[in-house]
């Protein structure tokens, strides 16, 4: 795939969110470069999962506006993925679903069987590409829904809490390739409410309560020096509310 | 509404695609009544016809009063039905064309074998239907406007009998063909109105038999009528009239004459030149 | 109890004697009825989907209306397509009235809205599970709902099914499009309706019974293989 130029940076301004009038998103403005991972914090029900899906496009904003400032800004859409908490397969083989989503961004189909066996092997499946995808396990599901975002090479890929519902050997793996997927250089936007995964894969947070952005700082910065009251607590380990 | 007829379209002609054949198939479309169909005198009659013309002929069997408008519609290119005075009427109004007279058969009265009513004795149609009446026995019409359905109103008329005032007590009109009235009559052991045919070749008769039969106003003419090429460019006029020819030939006559169920003879030829 | 013993035997003897006439019989009405569900699920599986996908004014008031048809009496089918094939209809110059084409015409017309509903309810709940991720890969609403007919497939096999019962049991629509001509529209269930008026009702019970074991026999080989597939990509839900 030839190189296309960045979409990023990613500027959100003055974002808003609310459903039958009830405000779940507020004001939220900040910018992203490239090449960073940042992680989205914050108790649940902060908004975290509603601002990757604003991002991402997936949800049109009530207010603002998620604009992307780089010269490739036009095609935007077409160089973000994004992977689900409970990923969705498709139900026919690994291997399907990675071409499934290479034919979809336009692939020719002579190009499509490499590309998708180099995303297996990335992900570790290659053993498994004739597999249906659904009877995967948990974690396999994970992985394989990770290399199929990874296959059409996003500038951007948004995780949402993409090991949540996984035992710690699979979370290894998973964030394992996530650390792969990001020394590429690829740009990272992702939700978790695991600090200990915060701190291991963080370059910038984000960090949300009740809607509103409190901090977005170097990661460094947030754990050892937090700004706000709300992000203290959290970082404390406080039941916040 | 267009837009269904349009989907209709593409639909017919996709189907049509599938069954290509017929269209050059030497055939034509005869409208005629269950009697005929289920007596099996086109069982008979048709394969002689066919081998000797080449022509196949396709039977739908339907009342008289349904295939009269099925004629009138141009869904078929010949008419073999019942009742004189409808077909005549038929012609008058320029829907058909050549109509001949080409046999007839009889109608029966049926009823249980213990003959509740004393239909038995009857001297006249009008005498048997009278007791039935008078004795309020169950009577099976078909109710559907047939060629049987007209003769049978006609009995009752000249019976002096006002079966529409009974309809639902003793005289139950079922909306349907000879064979399903017949089954009717068998399950409630009522009399019933039939053909001969019908009734020979019938064979859920269960506890019925004949109880009044051979007065001659309970014969029946069968007629043959082209329907109008002018109204309806697509009949297959030529071939038609082939079929009418050869009913009314000596041949076709005596092949009529030839159909027997148990070595009893069902529909007597009469055609008269000219008639 | 002598009427079903009767008709069993009757049965017996047609499959037995391999009767050419019941030969005809069976394979123009499996003609008939699988190219009218075929037609049904050309037409009714992606309009199923596209209920199920878009979101437009009037979208409740055509899935109740999908629905009801459901309920078609194929009576009235069978009367309406007449009207329309009928030589005096605005379709009457194909001359398809009295043929098979005119009972796939009628079949597809009672099948469709059985394929287009019961394939409405099957990718609506896969489109739940599927809207985000499809989006988010960026396939077209077209593409999506060729996505959704696959990767539901063994679900809507039932939806086919079901339309091929409807089928291939009907008689009222049949009768009056193709007329129960012998040998060119005469269909089991013409078949068995022309016998009960003869009065031959053991001959209309074999029939019967042949008719029924056909529908089991296609019922099963469908479920069969929907099984087995099934097993092999993992459960559906």
């Amino acid at each position: 795939m030839a190189t296309f130029p960045p979409i990023t940076p990613l500027s959100v301004e003055g974002l808003a969110f609310a459903v039958d009038g009830k405000q779940l998103l507020s004001e939220i403005s900040f910018t992203l470069e490239a090449h960073r991972t940042a992680l989205v914090l914050g108790p649940n029900g902060a908004g975290k999962s509603l601002l990757l899906r604003l991002c991402h496009g997936l949800l049109q904003p009530t207010a603002g506006r998620v604009s992307w400032q780089g010269a490739g800004a036009d095609q935007a859409s077409a160089h973000q993925a994004m992977v689900f908490q409970r990923p969705v397969m498709l139900r026919r083989s690994a291997a399907a679903n990675i071409d499934y989503a290479l034919s979809l961004r336009g692939v020719p189909a002579r190009q499509r069987s490499s590309l998708t066996a180099e995303a297996l092997e990335r992900a570790g499946l290659s053993a498994l590409a004739k597999r249906p995808a659904r009877v995967l396990s948990g974690g396999e599901q994970q992985r394989l829904a990770l290399a199929r975002a990874w296959s059409v090479r996003p500038q951007v890929l948004f995780l949402d809490e993409p090991t949540a519902s996984l035992d710690p050997a699979a979370t290894r793996a998973v964030e394992e390739l996530i650390g792969r997927i990001r020394a590429d250089g690829t740009t990272i936007v992702m939700t978790t409410h695991d600090l200990g995964q915060a701190r291991r894969l963080a370059d910038e947070i984000i960090f949300l309560h009740r809607g509103r952005l409190v901090e977005k700082t170097a990661a460094a910065d947030f754990f050892s020096n937090p700004q706000s009251q709300e992000a203290r607590a959290f970082v404390a380990g406080e039941l916040l509310w | 509404m267009r837009t269904i007829i349009r989907l209709l379209a593409g639909l017919a002609t996709t189907a049509a695609l599938l069954f290509p054949a017929h269209a050059a198939d030497k055939y034509i479309t005869v409208a005629s009544t269950t009697s005929t169909e289920q007596s099996g005198l086109f069982g008979h009659l048709l394969p002689k016809f066919t081998a000797k013309t080449g022509i196949e002929v396709r039977v739908i069997a339907q009342g008289t009063g349904q295939a009269l408008k099925t004629g009138r519609q141009g869904d078929a290119d010949v008419l073999f039905v019942h009742d004189p005075v409808a077909e005549k009427k038929f012609v008058e109004e320029g829907y058909g064309v050549g109509r001949r007279e080409v046999m007839y058969n009889d109608f029966v009265v049926v009823g249980p074998k213990s003959d509740p009513a004393g239909v038995k004795g009857a001297k006249s149609t009008a005498e048997a239907l009278k007791r039935i009446a008078d004795a309020q026995a169950g009577f099976a019409s078909r109710g559907d406007k047939s060629g049987t359905h007209a003769a049978e109103l006609r009995h009752w008329k000249a019976a002096g009998v006002d079966v529409a005032a009974a309809s639902g007590s003793w005289y139950r009109e079922t909306g349907s063909g000879m064979g399903p009235t017949l089954n009717t009559a068998a399950a409630m052991e009522a009399y019933s109105l039939t053909d001969r045919g019908t009734w020979l070749n019938f064979k859920n008769r269960k506890n019925l038999e004949i109880v009044f039969e051979g007065d001659p106003s309970l014969f029946n003419q069968y007629g043959v009528i082209l329907v109008n090429p002018d109204k309806h460019a697509h009949v297959k006029k030529d071939m038609g009239q082939t079929f009418m020819n050869w009913l009314t030939s000596a041949e076709g006559q005596q092949t009529i004459a030839d159909y027997k169920i148990n070595g009893e003879q069902l529909f007597f030829p009469n055609y008269k030149p000219g008639s | 109890m002598n009427d079903f013993s009767d008709a069993f035997a009757t049965a017996l003897s047609l499959i037995l004697n391999l009767d050419q006439d019941l030969a005809e019989i069976v394979l123009l009405s499996l003609r008939v009825s699988l190219t009218a569900v075929l037609v049904a699920a050309v037409i009714g599986l992606p309009l199923g989907a596209a209920l199920a996908l878009f979101r437009f004014p009037g979208r409740s008031a055509a899935i109740v209306i999908v629905n009801a048809l459901m309920g078609l009496p194929p009576v009235v089918v069978g009367l309406v397509v007449y009207l329309l094939l009928s030589r005096s209809g605005p379709l009457g110059p194909l001359g398809l009235l009295f043929s098979p084409a005119a009972m796939i015409i009628a079949q597809a017309v009672l099948v469709t809205p059985i394929v287009a509903a019961l394939t409405r309810q099957v990718v609506e709940d896969l489109w739940a599970e599927y809207e985000e991720q499809l989006r988010s890969l960026g396939a077209t609403p077209a593409r999506a709902i060729g996505t959704l007919l696959w990767d539901g497939r063994f679900s809507l096999v039932t939806a086919v099914l079901a339309g091929f019962g409807r089928a291939s049991a009907e008689v009222g629509a049949v009768m009056i499009v193709g007329g129960n001509i012998a040998h060119v529209t005469r269909v089991m269930t013409t078949t068995i309706a022309l016998e009960v008026s003869k009065g031959d009702l053991a001959l209309a019970l074999g029939l019967g019974i042949i008719l029924i074991a056909l529908s089991l026999a296609v019922n099963g080989a469908a479920s069969l293989i929907r099984e087995t597939a099934r097993r092999y990509q993992g459960a559906l839900a």
